[in-house]
């Protein structure tokens, strides 16, 4: 196995273990937190084909990577916001009693 | 692969699936620390320093902590009596396990794609400071934008209700 699949294995355990958080949590914030790891998968996915990549004095991935840290950061802080003003409105971060869209 | 690789994602992962698993959330958000602290590790032996250092500050000095802050403000720490998962918890599995063997089928299908290289890629934070202000100016003005929109938007939608209302 080359370092790189290995690399990108890992990257698929994490964003599958994030994907399940998401999915099956009732919690709104564990929701996000399941979120959050699937993007940190993708990064670990950006710089392992930067460090192995052809041309890596470019940057390119690494600066993928910076990018989607600080759009993650702002998504992180925009979420939580909705989730405390969800909670303001229904006493409650449960997912499955959030129906109030519900067709 | 060296055993400090398979020593570091053993605590990542075992730290992610402690975050998705555990039934106190508090629990889960520090879980969720020492996912990203072996995040950061596997960056740094990738020989991406910078990344790993923003990794820590962002992840572990802002995002963490913002998840404390919301379980905190929520009352989320109380473990429910009707059980932490959702009701579609099995179709949620199965949609996860389809999901990792297609991404661990597409990894292992193109084993012999790239070229190994041995020899670490020199990017010190002056190249990166260098691209950030010449060829990536403008996605870096773009982010300091969407960055100062989203934190105002955030206080904003998190702003007690009263205020508004007067």
């Amino acid at each position: 196995m080359t370092p790189l699949t290995a690399y990108l294995l890992v990257a698929a355990l994490l964003f599958a273990i994030g994907l399940a958080g998401a999915l099956t949590r009732r919690s709104a914030i564990l929701v996000l937190i399941g979120i959050e790891l699937m993007l940190n998968a993708a990064n670990l996915n950006l710089i392992a084909f930067w460090r192995y990549g052809p041309h890596p004095e470019f940057l390119t991935g690494m600066m993928f990577a910076i990018f989607s840290i600080a759009v993650a950061a702002a998504e992180a802080a925009v979420g939580l916001g909705l989730v405390i003003s969800i909670y303001r409105h229904t006493q409650t971060t449960d997912v499955d009693q959030i129906t109030r869209m519900k067709g | 692969m060296s055993g400090v690789f398979y020593f570091i994602s053993a605590v990542t992962v075992a730290g992610a699936l402690a975050a998705v698993l555990l039934r106190n959330t508090i629990h889960c958000a520090l879980a969720l620390a020492v996912a990203f602290a072996g995040l950061a590790l596997l960056f740094l032996s990738l020989d991406a320093q910078f990344v790993g250092f923003v990794q820590i500050l962002v992840y572990i000095g802002a995002v963490v902590i913002l998840v404390v802050f919301a379980i905190l403000l929520t009352r989320d720490s109380e473990a429910p009596n009707q059980g932490v998962y959702s009701r579609t918890w099995l179709a949620g599995l199965v949609i996860t396990a389809a999901v990792f063997a297609f991404l661990a089928w597409a990894v292992l299908a193109s084993l012999p794609g790239l070229p190994r290289r041995a020899v670490a890629p020199a990017a010190s934070v002056q190249d990166i400071g260098n691209a950030l202000m010449t060829r990536y100016v403008l996605p870096l003005e773009i982010i300091a934008v969407l960055l100062t929109a989203a934190t105002i938007g955030a206080v904003i939608v998190a702003m007690h209700e009263k205020a508004r209302s007067k």
